[in-house]
């Protein structure tokens, strides 16, 4: 129950002893302190890496065709590999189970697109609907390709926010017709994608369409697919040499050939990113946990030091008449008003530190440095839990001691 | 009031124990003017701090107001030294940072007693001990003599049975000895028993009845006949 007298009472002790509070305060609100830029820059920099890792879906793969660099079975080298439609029903046959998402792609460069009085020249990918989650896009407005499109082999395209920005200025460019190649194609869709401004200046259009116009013999640049997010990193890496393997068979490779088919497998760079993570997310941790038990420390040694100090005026207290209860409840009710008080404080000007410094610091590495609120809090909480029992332990021993005893102590 | 049979209390030094009180039998009663007397290691402090329940004793029995004394928790001896008991310390021991007024308030908070109330109930016993205009001072700012009657408006303030006081005036000159002796006796007027502790003889004069103390025991315990009064 709320007891304004035994408020008053604390409240005159503490102003009344000006040094001490502000001891035990600046001890709490400096492990809140440290404890929010530390955990701040920590987040920082997994921001940081997080962003760096973003540009693709973590467990795409893809597949590249090249020149053959050594002689088999009679074959020379320099021979080139050609990917056709039949290999990407091959693939899909195989291995149905273990892939997610799937995208064969042709890929032409510099086509001319006209918008008006505006033109530039663009990347145009032939793609599936699939292609969307493979490269992380997202779609600002409109839609994505989808089979309807591949079917009809329709003239539409998707384009990037920056293609956007180029021909139609502050404008929406869906539902404009873009000339492409002397095509005329309708934009049904706007993307933006965390990979950063490069792949925000591609347009999409569906694989047939562009299969079409520019691949008479059912070539495909090269193929891209997610695996199966329920395999792991070592499954989907089995899984990628199994299929490098048969793909080299195939089509007659040596399979020491290391130019003729190519696989990029993000498994393993994310298996890196994710121990890098892992790595980092520990080290947090253990600053986090660490600052608190510095903090700990720091209240519990300041409450010894507080109780000692008082013993004889406790001792003067019970000998007017003052229970344990009370003694024990005076004390804690102090720590634990100080320790709240000086945690939010701490709290507050740690959060103040990371938005101030928060823009300044991403040169150095270390993206958006912010904490989740409910950490902070739950550190206080930690603090505040910490200074009760630091507080209880010593006001307990202090209130059985005898009243003659704590009188006569100088 | 008081009532002490064959009382025995001990101290542990090191492996022996120093014997302090070797079998005291006291019986004080409502409205007497007590001194004890002894040199020092006599054990009278020892008696007082037991009396006043802020030790414990080893053997014997002590009724404080026919109330049995044994085996008291913290919490019970809390609240009966608040209900019944005042104390006059030789170093006063008075609360640094609280004023005169809080700290002779201090006792009626832990009684329960309301916030104003308390204010009220405290500025009429330091008026008592005339320092009403000394209220707001805190005790660095203060005599000797003027924390001494602080310190006994801070004992009467909850209206005790028993004054304890030690050595009330060891601290002081012998023109503010006086003037506590007389805020004293004036309280003993009142009916309170007052129950003194002193080594100079001069003060144990002003009371009703002297006993003294060698080595743990009893050695007279007799009626002052011809007691010096204060006159004004």
């Amino acid at each position: 129950m709320f007891d304004l007298d035994r408020w008053i009472e604390i409240f005159q002790t503490l102003s009344k002893n000006k040094l001490r509070t502000a001891l035990s305060g600046f001890t709490i609100a400096f492990a809140i302190l440290l404890f929010t830029l530390l955990f701040g820059v920590g987040n920082g920099l997994k921001h940081t890496f997080e962003k760096q890792f973003a540009k693709n879906a973590q467990n795409s793969v893809y597949i590249y065709s090249g020149t053959t660099s050594k002689p088999y079975k009679g074959l020379q080298s320099g021979r080139r590999i050609q990917f056709r439609n039949d290999d990407m029903a091959f693939i899909n046959d195989e291995f149905e189970d273990n892939i997610e998402f799937f995208s064969p792609n042709i890929q032409r460069a510099n086509v001319s697109a006209i918008y008006k009085n505006e033109h530039s020249t663009y990347t145009v990918r032939g793609v599936y609907p699939d292609y969307q989650p493979l490269e992380s896009a997202v779609m600002e407005g409109g839609r994505f390709l989808n089979y309807l499109d591949l079917k009809r082999k329709s003239k539409v395209i998707v384009i990037g926010r920056l293609v956007e920005k180029d021909l139609f200025g502050s404008l929406s460019g869906i539902g404009k017709n873009i000339n492409l190649d002397g095509f005329s194609f309708k934009v049904v869709g706007v993307f933006n994608d965390p990979g950063g401004d490069r792949d925000e200046r591609y347009i999409y259009a569906p694989f047939t369409t562009v299969q079409n116009l520019y691949k008479p013999y059912d070539e495909v640049d090269y193929f891209g697919f997610t695996y199966n997010p329920k395999l792991g990193v070592d499954q989907a890496l089995t899984f990628t040499n199994t299929l490098t393997k048969l793909l080299k068979k195939k089509f007659k490779v040596n399979p020491k050939d290391q130019s003729a088919i190519r696989v990029r497998n993000y498994a393993e760079g994310t298996r890196n990113v994710q121990q890098l993570m892992f790595g980092l997310n520990v080290i947090i941790l253990f600053i986090g946990i660490g600052t608190l038990i510095a903090g700990v420390i720091g209240i519990s040694n300041i409450m010894v030091y507080i109780v000692k100090e008082r013993t004889k005026e406790l001792g003067i207290r019970k000998a007017l008449g003052a229970t344990p209860k009370s003694i024990i409840g005076m004390i804690m009710l102090e720590s634990v008003f100080v320790t709240a008080l000086a945690g939010y404080v701490g709290l507050l000007i740690g959060m103040l530190c990371l938005e101030l410094l928060g823009a300044r610091l991403e040169e150095y590495g270390i993206l958006d440095p912010s904490v989740e609120t409910s950490v902070v809090v739950g550190a206080t909480i930690v603090l505040i839990i910490a200074g009760t029992i630091a507080g209880y332990i010593p006001a307990k021993r202090a209130a059985s001691i005898k009243p003659i005893v704590a009188l006569n102590d100088n | 009031m008081i009532k002490i049979n064959n009382l025995h209390k001990s101290y542990p030094m090191g492996k022996d124990s120093l014997h302090v009180l070797k079998g005291i039998d006291l019986h004080i009663k409502e409205g007497e003017f007590v001194a004890i007397m002894g040199a020092s290691g006599s054990g009278k402090s020892t008696l007082l701090n037991i009396v006043g329940l802020l030790d414990e004793h080893d053997e014997g029995d002590y009724f404080l107001n026919g109330q049995k004394i044994e085996k008291l928790d913290e919490t019970k001896a809390a609240v009966l030294r608040n209900k019944f008991l005042g104390f006059v310390f030789q170093s006063f021991n008075l609360i640094a940072y609280k004023n005169a007024l809080e700290n002779v308030a201090l006792p009626l908070y832990y009684k329960g007693i309301a916030r104003k109330e308390r204010q009220k109930i405290a500025m009429d016993y330091l008026d008592k001990v005339g320092l009403k205009d000394w209220a707001k001072h805190l005790p660095n700012e203060l005599s000797g003599g003027q924390k001494q009657r602080v310190a006994i408006a801070r004992a009467l303030v909850t209206k005790p049975k028993v004054v304890l006081a030690d050595e009330p005036t060891g601290a002081l000159d012998s023109t503010t000895s006086e003037s506590v002796m007389e805020l004293l006796q004036e309280i003993n007027d009142e009916g309170m028993t007052v129950f003194v502790i002193t080594h100079e003889e001069d003060i144990a004069a002003q009371t009703d009845r002297i006993v003294r103390l060698k080595d743990g025991l009893i050695i007279s315990d007799e009626l002052v006949k011809n007691k010096v009064k204060i006159t004004e």
